[in-house]
């Protein structure tokens, strides 16, 4: 179905190219899993699939793309329009239309198709992804995750025959995602659609792919899912775990795993993870950075944060989740004072963040918000890193020194704009940190981020926990809570639902439970690095 | 379209081009008058129908384009003001110092007596053009330029990415500014100022412009334009028709709007125009391949509310004709304005929507729920 034969992409002559000699087949009604570390190569390749690159992107292109016999030389994306449907990193970038309705129907439009049938096929979408009941809503007033399904919808109801996904899941909190993914399998199983799919969250999907295409450096390589797992340079957790057990087949599944699990559950009976219990607010030490009393935010008219009680002490991690749009940004933007407070009250050391002016602002609380381009003004990386040692009022260097240990191969002169994803992330924080604010908020920080990053950035969060900071993130990710947090903060519609020890909230639910701990379950283990030292012990 | 449409009680969201064709009728009778009391009255009127008729959640530009409409003024005043515009006045307000100028710079100076008259004269001529922009922004509100671009033919491709495209820049423009002017907070600063406007201004035209490519591409490879121009004499083709039929719509409003134009220009070249549009869109819409999902019907609601809109333009629009009394205001010497009664029944008349067009359907839900709300607490009042 999907042809690449041969494919090279550059985009500026003379420089490194970003995708080469790329030989690849994906078959009619295949899920395909593309991984590979953050900058890899990744998106280029999706985008290759109904030539936007190079038709809308420029860059040279050299061999050839076919999907469906069609070569993508010769046909522009909109040629290609009713056989692959794409759906990009934001979905909220590429709405075309205003209403959820009109936006289903808007590829349906632009391929002539019959009145009568697009209406039926509107109706379906809508009950097969779940959004009938907000079919009339202006598209900016949906949650990160209905605005993914709209957007898969808009797609899927040209009835392409491949669809190529971008990130499907990395804004979506765990049962959203799990819903979307559950729709897509839905599809390739009773449609026959194909799927060319790239995620960095692998344990939400490598069980459901039929083919794994791992991409590194710019080369493709393509393997049944288990074959391909055991060599890949990134892995999902229960991977992990099976390779540290020495089982083979790797399992990909809860299911899988826990069918072998049994001779080292035996092994490890009795024993409990060598956590420190690290949550000083249960213990009452620890002064308060943050402390939040019925806190009440409005964003417009409307009540985000409906009595909000929560503090954050020095020297703990909070990890601060729920669904999408339940509140979460909110309480972050109310915690350094962009947003103030309508009712009750919310003090960072002991000050109202929203009437502090900037500059005793910054020697408070820091933020890296969900999108790090936010902070980010400069030309270039080093001119980013002076600007900031002036405002956070630091000896020069400070912030590129910091840069230099988070992400250590960001170059001088590269344009912000131009740094992957995580390198960005690095950046913001590198220049939220310089200035050592005692409370460190950061706003979903791993969205786009490959396995090592994360691990840097769980490092580098742990030990400002260890220098007595405070640090709060709001995030979906669980298996970022299960080896970062010593409390977990979740708030449902505006309201604190559950505070409690991060082992306890993630081992206690479904949906947030940690796959190592599923898993491992009855038995209290969060991550594979737990389950390795006591083994390593035994 | 079924016999339930031409119930205005059936809540529905009205014909995009009704809205659009009603505000601009009202926008032709502000255009005709100076009288500050008929523009108010024209505001007032656009104002009233925007929040009876307006749906929920849908952004509303229309306090915007208000906005636009006092700077505007005040602008054309502070003008008048330092640059005097060869308006002759006795009544003189203050005296600035004045700059000379070279001779022979015709009516200008800078500085100088600030005459009652010549304030008035802008102050009345700002309002005529802050007037005519609350009737668009009223169009905005009521039904989304996005929506009346589903309209546009295929003819006009390349004319309608462009202003969808556009369309969504400058909203996203502005929620940029703002997302980063709060975030130098982050940094520090306070985001006010000169130099911070300066350093700001990159980075949000940048990711504004991001955006819009984004959501190019995202209507490229959604099939937009798909198959439109076969062949290099189809593009020719289209090309003449895409020219004469913009040429056709802007000579047409300019017709319209202009009241200044000789009266050889003014309904001639709007009938020809319009005749220029219409036809290129005919032709166009035979070869165009895109197909719509639930064409809004025009019904009897749009034809009530776009004879609303004709009547309200058509009766200033004769009582200018005449020279009614005080349909241009003397400004020099300047008095009180009267309040003619023919142009006053025809603005009225401009309010018809709120009434008889049917309510959008969120809206209506609303008003359901508030009647609920209502009814119970009657009965907990009476138990």
């Amino acid at each position: 179905m999907i042809r690449f034969e041969d494919v090279g992409v550059r985009f500026d002559d003379g420089g490194e190219p970003v995708l080469s000699a790329v030989d690849l087949q994906v078959d009619e009604g295949e899920l395909a899993l593309v991984v590979g570390a953050t900058g890899s190569g990744k998106t280029t390749l999706l985008r290759c699939v109904n030539g936007l690159v190079p038709h809308f992107s420029g860059g040279t292109l050299s061999g050839r793309v076919t999907v469906d016999g069609r070569d993508t030389r010769t046909h522009r994306p909109r040629d290609l329009a009713d056989v692959v449907g794409v759906v990009g990193q934001d979905p909220a970038a590429a709405f075309v239309t205003d209403t959820v309705e009109e936006e289903l129907a808007y590829g349906m439009e632009s391929l002539g198709v019959h009145g009568d049938v697009m209406r039926r096929r509107v109706e379906e979408t809508l009950d097969l992804l779940g959004l009938a009941d907000v079919r009339q809503r202006t598209l900016r007033t949906l949650s990160g995750g209905q605005q993914q399904r709209v957007a898969i919808g808009g797609v899927l109801a040209a009835h392409p025959r491949v669809l190529v996904l971008d990130e499907p899941t990395s804004a979506l909190d765990p049962v959203a995602a799990e819903e979307v993914l559950a729709a897509l399998t839905r599809l390739v199983h009773d449609l026959g659609l194909t799927v060319l799919l790239a995620e960095h969250r692998l344990e939400r999907v490598v069980q459901y792919a039929d083919r794994v295409v791992v991409v590194e450096n710019g080369r493709v390589s393509s393997d049944l899912p288990a074959a391909a797992m055991a060599t890949s340079p990134v892995s999902p957790p229960i991977v992990d775990l099976g390779r540290l057990a020495g089982w083979s087949p790797l399992p990909l599944s809860v299911r899988d795993a826990r069918r072998v699990v049994g001779p080292m559950r035996t092994q490890l009976a009795g024993r409990a993870p060598n956590r420190i219990v690290r949550s000083v607010t249960m213990t009452g030490q620890g002064e308060a950075l943050l402390s939040a009393r019925a806190l009440v935010v409005n964003r417009g008219r409307r009540p985000v944060l409906r009595g909000i009680d929560l503090e954050v002490r020095a020297g703990e991690v909070v990890a601060l989740m729920g669904r999408n749009g339940s509140g979460k940004s909110t309480l972050l933007a109310a915690a350094c004072g962009l947003l103030p407070a309508r009712v009750g009250s919310v003090r960072t050391g002991g000050l109202d963040p929203a009437s502090l002016p900037p500059r005793e602002l910054l020697r408070r609380v820091g933020l890296v918000p969900q999108d790090p381009g936010l902070l980010l003004y400069g030309e270039t990386v080093s001119a980013e890193c002076r600007a900031a040692d002036t405002d956070m009022r630091v000896a020069p260097g400070t912030t590129r020194t910091l840069l230099v240990y988070l992400a250590p191969d960001v170059e001088d002169r590269t344009h912000p704009r131009d740094l992957s994803e995580g390198q960005r992330l690095a950046l913001a924080l590198a220049i939220v940190l310089a200035g050592e604010p005692p409370l460190v908020l950061l706003d979903e920080p791993t969205r786009g981020l490959d396995y090592g990053a994360k691990t840097r950035l769980v490092a580098s969060l742990r030990s400002l926990a260890a220098e007595r900071h405070g640090v709060l993130v709001a995030t979906h990710d669980v298996e970022l809570v299960a080896e970062l947090a010593d409390r977990v903060v979740v708030i449902a519609d505006g309201e604190l639902v559950t505070d409690g020890p991060a082992d306890a909230v993630l081992a206690g639910s479904p949906a947030f439970a940690p796959q190592v701990a599923k898993v491992m379950h009855p038995q209290p283990w969060l991550t594979v690095a737990d389950v390795a030292a006591a083994l390593a012990a035994s | 379209m079924t016999r339930a449409h031409h119930d205005p009680r059936l809540p529905r969201l009205l014909h995009p081009a009704a809205w659009w064709a009603w505000a601009i009728g009202l926008a032709m009778a502000a255009s005709r008058t100076t009288n500050p009391l008929l523009l108010a009255l024209v505001v007032a009127v656009v104002g009233y129908v925007v929040a009876a008729r307006r749906e929920l959640g849908a952004a509303s530009p229309f306090g915007a384009f208000l906005r636009l409409g006092l700077f505007v003024i005040a602008m054309r005043v502070l003008f008048q003001a330092l640059l005097g515009g060869g308006v002759p006045g006795r009544t003189v307000l203050l005296t600035l110092p004045e700059v000379p100028l070279p001779p022979g710079s015709g009516g200008l100076r800078l500085g100088g007596s600030v005459t009652l008259e010549g304030v008035l004269a802008a102050a009345y001529d700002g309002a005529r053009l802050a007037a005519v922009l609350a009737c668009i922004g009223a169009a905005n509100a009521l039904a989304s330029p996005r929506r009346l671009l589903r309209y546009v033919p295929a003819t006009l491709y390349e004319v309608g990415t462009a202003l969808v495209v556009a369309l969504t820049y400058a909203p996203q423009l502005v929620e940029d500014a703002r997302r980063v002017r709060a975030a130098r907070r982050l940094r520090g600063h306070a985001g006010r100022g000169p130099r911070e406007l300066a350093r700001l201004a990159a980075p949000v035209l940048d990711s504004a412009l991001e955006r819009a490519l984004d959501l190019a591409a995202s209507m490229e490879s959604r099939g937009y334009g798909r198959s439109v121009h076969r062949d290099a004499r189809s593009r020719r083709q289209a090309t003449t028709l895409t020219l004469v039929g913009l040429g056709g719509v802007v000579a047409g409003v300019y017709g319209l709007l202009d009241g200044g134009s000789a009266p050889l220009l003014g309904l001639p070249l709007l009938l020809v125009g319009s005749a220029a549009a219409s036809a290129s869109l005919a032709v166009g819409a035979r070869r165009e391949p895109r197909s719509r999902y639930r064409p809004d019907p025009w019904a009897a609601p749009e034809w009530v509310v776009l004879a609303s809109g004709a009547v309200a333009g058509g009766l200033v629009l004769v009582a200018a004709q005449r020279g009614v009394q005080d349909i241009v205001v003397q400004t020099s010497p300047a008095v009180w304005p009267t309040v003619p009664w023919l142009p006053v029944v025809g603005l009225l008349l401009g309010l018809v929507p709120a009434w008889l067009s049917p309510l959008p359907p969120l809206r209506a839900v609303e008003r359901v729920g508030d009647s609920r709300v209502i009814h119970t607490k009657g009965i907990r009042s009476a138990s």
